[in-house]
């Protein structure tokens, strides 16, 4: 029989291969999902589904292409991020600047902000559709953006908050010392120290927000044209590429993968953006 | 001049002080203003059925007024149970080879991968899913144990669900042991113990908390995922049998019905009531992940 | 001592919750002199210093009780506008903590804050004041160069011309080398010799020997109590507690 070391060792040896499986089974799928999307998405791809918006008989395989949707998912995700920027950073320089004396208070804050941030985004949706029976807005810019800023809120907050708690209290104090006023501290100090990685959630954010389906599939309704007004309703790319390969139409269904490929292609853009800019940023601030 | 400028600068900073106590407002009513939306539109189901018939009954037929959510928790519970089942034992040999194991390389080029993966979208996932997944359970898998399926499964959002969830989990688990103090598996090996049995009985032991909590949160982000379980699964409103078998989980419910739900009585009342259960479930599920974190942290 | 004091502290408590830090404090800081707070860690003498420009208002589980002087007024009443008082004083603390911005701008922040726009008058004060604090040779050629990528040494010096391009009429470091190599302690211990001219000084130290080289007037601290105060030669010939006696034999 075998003794306990060789028993041992096998184990050992065992799950070392189970291991490096893992690992290998991670790094595989991303190479599965990209090439697929690439693959999939790329023979249905022309220069037409970025440039022109849907023409007659485009779900039944007309001509056309999804730059209402292209363009509705900036507009919805680049109003997002404005509108949660605008109540995110004073809450998370509040936090760090002038609520410091109460400290149940900040823990509070982030109990509620990692709450939020685990919120699914049906459920933000059903509540955006909610927000939208009692304002009587119908689907809409305004009603989308709103939707999708509540969204992502807790992630450009918590990104930010993570970046300021690296912060040593001396700068706090050296900033009080000269004379600034909380507000003068909060946004030429505090602001300035944390930019980088307030552009990386930012980042982040907008990532998330132009791919998001659930929390615009009830608020943002859908159009062929480009929205020009916040009470127009406005086609995003998930509801494009959703819409589109339900679609019995064999064709139909090869352009939802073109339109998966131009949002794919976005979000690793974004990726990419991040990660330079990260980079340079920090070289130059610290 | 001096005058006027302190004057200006006390006004900025009070008003600015102002918009930051806004700000605070908002988000402390938030959860509250959420939770208060949900029930209120959910009254009118509420009201006219008792909460255990509409929670454990399986019929769902809304254009007669039946509104069990039996098979759609059941969908819930069973799709996102499978999916942890493939994920969580993948995440976590993963995580402890690139911590214990591999050199640095590894870990740098796995977290480009994480934050890949983390940042596509549940639309492309599911796309994927449905040119990948969906013929691997139909067409390959299910053959094998003599099961006739469409593809659209459990097994397909299971695993969907499972690829999305790695990122995550990966990432906290990551965390989680590289947090554990170095000393720790000095004195373990100090004290003679194999560099596997050290693994097996002090790290695991120690991050075991963070460990659970890193699990938990995997479980909720599943829970919680729509669109792309939505176009894997069948969405067929019945108690699954077996993992070939379609379901219908709770957030692909509240998607799919959304353009009928005004035009039937009660139906809206009825989605809000399902988002309200996948809120709570959510909620509770997270406090108590973040904190067994907590206390991770703590030791 | 001719001159009023400038800054006079009357029966000053301070409680963390139960535990009292500074118990009963009564001083007077000289105008346009060295003033060396010295004692052993933890006797209270940063919480003192970090009174005078009420940065103790950061921490809510600190009450001051008493009374504090600067020029006649009394700080610890001033309810509305704390900036104007604190930018009486300039803050050198233990690390130096530059802002995020480029040395120019650091040094420049107290002007800008205060509405100065004119670019002449804020590029002569920056140059002056660099070259108060001995850092304008070095960093004349890169002054829009972010501060961080200065030495340590040299990034207190510029917090210190920092400090100074406010306006203050006080300076108080808090032992302001502890982090600094030898030749970068020199210097400034040099700077502050030549400053007491204009202003008034105060260091926190634990270090015996650099009290010895800087101090026109001592407060002995011991426990949140002031012990013995006055002229140098008094404290270290001839200190009269045993307290203090023995703090000197031990020398550190």
């Amino acid at each position: 029989m075998m003794n306990r070391e060789t028993q041992k060792k096998i184990e050992e040896q065992c799950f070392r291969w189970l291991m490096r499986l893992a690992v290998l089974v991670i790094l595989a799928v991303i190479v599965l999902v990209l090439t697929v999307v690439v693959l999939k998405g790329g023979r249905a791809m022309s220069w037409q589904m970025i440039t022109r918006v849907p023409q007659g008989g485009f779900y039944l395989g007309g001509e056309g292409g999804i730059l209402n949707a292209i363009i509705g998912s900036l507009y919805v995700a680049g109003g997002a991020v404005l509108l949660a920027i605008l109540i995110g950073l004073p809450l998370v320089l509040g936090m760090h600047v002038s609520w410091t004396r109460n400290t149940r208070l900040v823990t509070f804050l982030r109990f509620l902000l990692d709450t939020l941030w685990g919120i699914p985004s049906i459920v933000y949706g059903a509540f955006g559709f909610a927000l939208m029976t009692f304002f009587q807005w119908r689907a809409s810019l305004l009603a989308a953006i709103v939707t999708v800023a509540l969204l992502i809120v807790p992630i450009i907050s918590r990104g930010l908050d993570e970046v300021l708690r690296g912060v040593p209290e001396g700068l706090l104090e050296a900033a009080h010392a000269l004379g600034a006023t909380k507000t003068e501290i909060a946004y030429r100090v505090f602001f300035r120290q944390a930019l980088p990685g307030f552009i990386t959630a930012v980042l982040l954010a907008f990532g998330r927000a132009i791919g998001d389906t659930a929390s615009v599939l009830f608020t943002a309704g859908y159009t062929d044209n480009l929205p020009h007004a916040l009470s127009d309703p406005a086609a995003t790319l998930p509801l494009a590429i959703f819409f589109q390969l339900s679609s019995p139409i064999a064709s139909v269904q090869e352009r939802a993968y073109a339109a998966t490929l131009i949002l794919t292609g976005l979000i690793v853009l974004i990726s990419l953006i991040t990660r330079i800019s990260s980079r340079r940023l920090k070289e130059n601030i610290l | 001049m001096g005058k006027w400028i302190s004057v200006t600068r006390k006004w900025t900073d009070s008003l600015s002080q102002s918009w930051m106590i806004f700000c605070l407002s908002v988000l402390l009513l938030l959860p509250l203003v959420i939770g208060l939306g949900l029930i209120v539109r959910s009254m009118p189901v509420l009201k006219a059925y008792s909460l255990s018939a509409l929670l454990f009954s399986s019929a769902w037929s809304p254009m007669e007024g039946a509104f069990g959510f039996w098979p759609f928790i059941i969908g819930s519970l069973y799709v996102t149970l499978l999916s942890v089942v493939i994920s969580a034992p993948v995440s976590l040999l993963a995580a402890i080879y690139l911590t214990q194991y591999a050199s640095g390389k590894w870990m740098r080029g796995v977290y480009l991968v994480i934050d890949v993966l983390a940042g596509i979208p549940s639309v492309v996932y599911g796309v994927w899913g449905v040119i990948v997944l969906v013929p691997l359970c139909g067409d390959f898998l299910a053959p094998l144990f003599h099961i006739h399926s469409s593809g659209y499964c459990l097994l397909a959002g299971a695993l969907v669900l499972a690829v999305m969830c790695i990122p995550y989990m990966l990432n906290m688990l990551i965390e989680v042991l590289r947090a554990i103090p170095v000393e720790l598996k000095e004195a373990s090996l100090a004290l003679g113990a194999t560099y596997w049995d050290t693994i097996k009985k002090v790290l695991l032991r120690r991050g075991a908390s963070g460990i659970i909590a890193s699990l938990g949160l995997g479980v909720s982000k599943a829970l919680g995922e729509t669109i792309a379980v939505l176009m894997v699964v069948g969405n067929v409103a019945q108690i699954p049998r077996h993992v070939f078998d379609s379901a219908y989980p709770l957030p692909a419910l509240i998607a799919n019905n959304f353009g009928e739900m005004m035009s039937v009585p009660l139906y809206d009342g009825a989605l809000m009531l399902a988002a309200l259960i996948l809120f709570v479930i959510i909620i509770c599920f997270n406090g108590l992940a973040n904190l067994l974190i907590v206390k991770a942290h703590r030791e | 001592m001719s001159a009023t004091p400038i800054i006079k502290i009357s029966n000053l408590h301070v409680h963390h919750g139960e535990r009292t830090l500074l118990n009963r404090i009564n001083l007077e800081i000289p105008r346009n002199k060295i003033t060396v707070i010295l004692g052993p860690s933890g006797c209270g003498k940063t919480t003192l210093l970090k009174s005078l420009n009420r940065l103790t208002d950061l921490h809510k589980e600190l009450k001051l009780q008493g009374k504090i002087f600067i020029d006649g007024e009394d700080i610890l009443q001033v309810k509305e506008d704390l900036t104007r008082v604190r930018q009486k004083m300039g803050l050198l603390s233990q690390r130096p903590f530059p802002l995020p911005m480029s040395i120019y701008k650091n040094v420049a922040f107290g002007l800008k804050i205060n509405g100065v726009k004119d670019k002449a008058l804020v590029e002569e004060t920056v140059t002056r004041h660099l070259r108060e604090v001995g850092l304008w040779d070095e960093v004349k050629d890169r002054l829009h160069a972010p501060a961080a990528r200065l030495s340590i040494g040299q990034q207190q010096r510029l917090c210190l011309a920092r400090g100074l391009a406010v306006g203050p009429e006080i300076i108080l470091a808090d032992e302001p080398t502890s982090a600094l190599d030898p030749v970068s302690s020199r210097k400034i211990e040099q700077k502050f010799l030549e400053l007491k001219e204009h202003y008034t000084v105060i260091v926190v130290t634990h270090i015996l020997r650099q009290a010895k080289r800087l101090a026109d007037h001592v407060i002995f601290m011991y426990f949140g109590e002031v012990i013995e105060q006055g002229p140098p030669e008094q404290l270290f010939e001839s200190p009269r507690t045993d307290i203090l006696k023995e703090y000197l034999q031990v020398g550190h």
